[in-house]
């Protein structure tokens, strides 16, 4: 490795400092820095830890909104107390990211940052309506999840730019969440497809809200709004679940590789959607006195 | 490639020891236990996080050392294999292990030691799945892992038995 220096600011100001030069690149977990720089993929002169500065390992629960910080691992997003029970879908998504010791160290805000297609958390982010709160050295912005990765490995940050936390909405009464995906293997894989759900569920079973979003199966992971639209107002019977499964394979736009066909996950993708939606609808009735 | 001139002056607690090591600003964690500090016991296999073999606790956290950079363990707390065993008395995940034969060449058997000690604080009465699970990240090419997972079982017993 070539790297010539390591810092780890313990604050948003020095942490913009740090990054602010050409060649710098940001540590979070560094399950994918490392082994980008390992590999020669990634040549940064300089390391930036962020692990050291507050924001970007709190996470905070107000009566609004769940505010993760991008490099929190996921090992202490799902040893919350709350956010498990709040997002069981993106907690599920979380808990598929590699190994043990992989979860230990890997953050929501990276696997964001990393922009994988096939990316477990992001389908999740999205289909919780998660917004990314970005500092760069103009002040701040925000942004929608499903917005911030434009392609393959490259996401929407501008030189100088800082993840500072992802911001989820805190789940309406009658709503939950689910992640699905599918692997050649139970663990260790990388995902042929997945899918992120979440509905909400009024108390005469009708769906008022519902999103619904599609990893690995395109250049990036999709929002795929007719599908939700497909499950507003209806009461997720199998008619309304077959016309968000058929939105979703008109969505997704795979590419054949090892892992499976384009027409392999195309189907597959839309199995997921309609296993994803009955698991959060069977959560939203658990909930329920 | 140029090695770094620019080394840094790293304090962290290893093994209950306060120590002081010199890297590069690069270098991983794993690579600094063997070269630096000649804690050999920790194993580097895939260097990319996949085999598990330089399995380590950082501050009571299962990691694998080759995807820490040394710098980062400033001020924390790193438990390798060689803080596993209490002088000459195995830990019971140790001592299942030579029992059940859960190991034939060894290469990965240190990790998988570290983490099914972290399994074992973490969840005392684990099912066989959850100890599948919780050890996926730690390959072994030899045992077929059956009795790997028949050590770590029988070590939880071991454990609890202890502790009632």
């Amino acid at each position: 490795m070539a790297v010539q220096e390591y810092v780890s600011p313990t604050s948003l100001a020095e942490a913009q400092a740090a990054i602010a030069g050409a060649g710098s690149s940001c540590l979070a977990g560094g399950t994918d820095l490392l082994v980008g720089i390992r590999l020669g993929a990634r040549n940064p002169s300089r390391v930036v830890n962020l692990k050291q500065i507050p924001e970007l390992t709190a996470i905070e629960i107000d009566a609004a909104k769940v505010r993760i910080g991008a490099a929190a691992s996921a090992f202490d997003v799902l040893h919350n107390s709350d956010v498990p029970s709040l997002f069981p879908g993106l907690a599920e998504a979380l808990n598929l990211i590699g190994s043990t010791q992989i979860t230990g160290r890997c953050s929501a805000g990276g696997n964001l940052c990393n922009a994988s297609p096939a990316a477990d958390s992001i389908p999740a982010l999205i289909a919780n309506g998660a917004q990314c709160r970005i500092l760069g050295s103009d002040g701040e912005r925000t942004l929608a999840v499903e917005d911030f990765v434009v392609g393959p490995n490259q996401n929407a940050l501008a030189p100088g730019e800082l993840l500072v936390e992802l911001i989820l909405p805190r789940p309406a009464a009658g709503t939950s969440d689910a992640y699905l995906r599918l692997t050649p293997r139970t663990e260790m894989d990388i995902a042929v497809a997945g899918a992120g759900v979440s509905i909400t569920v009024d108390d005469s079973g009708e769906c008022t809200a519902a999103r619904v979003a599609i990893g690995a199966v395109a250049p990036t992971a999709l929002l795929v709004a007719a599908a939700g639209e497909a499950l507003v107002g209806s009461k997720l019977e199998q008619s309304a679940r077959d016309a968000a499964v058929a939105a979703v394979r008109v969505a997704a736009k795979p590419i054949s590789d090892k892992r499976g066909t384009a027409e392999y996950r195309t189907h597959v993708v839309g199995v997921l959607v309609s296993r994803a939606i009955a698991n959060a609808q069977a959560r939203i009735q658990e909930a329920r006195p | 490639m140029n090695k770094p001139l620019n080394k840094m002056a790293v304090q962290a607690t290893i093994n209950g020891e306060d120590t002081v090591f010199l890297c590069s600003p690069g270098q991983v964690l794993a690579e600094v236990l063997r070269d630096e500090l000649e804690l050999i016991g920790t194993k580097i296999g895939c260097n990319t996080g996949d085999c598990g073999a330089c399995s380590v606790m950082v501050n009571d956290r299962l990691v694998c050392s080759c995807l820490v950079l040394a710098a980062e363990v400033e001020g924390q707390c790193v438990q390798t294999i060689e803080g596993i065993a209490e002088g000459g008395k195995l830990h019971p995940v140790q001592q299942k292990l030579l029992e059940h034969g859960g190991l034939q060449c060894g290469i990965c058997t240190p990790g998988v030691v570290v983490a099914a000690k972290a399994l074992l604080e973490h969840n005392p009465d684990p099912t066989e799945e959850q100890a599948r699970y919780w050890l996926a990240g730690n390959l072994c090419r030899c045992t077929g892992y059956d009795k790997i997972i028949r050590a770590v079982l029988d070590a939880a017993k071991t454990l609890r038995e202890e502790a009632a």
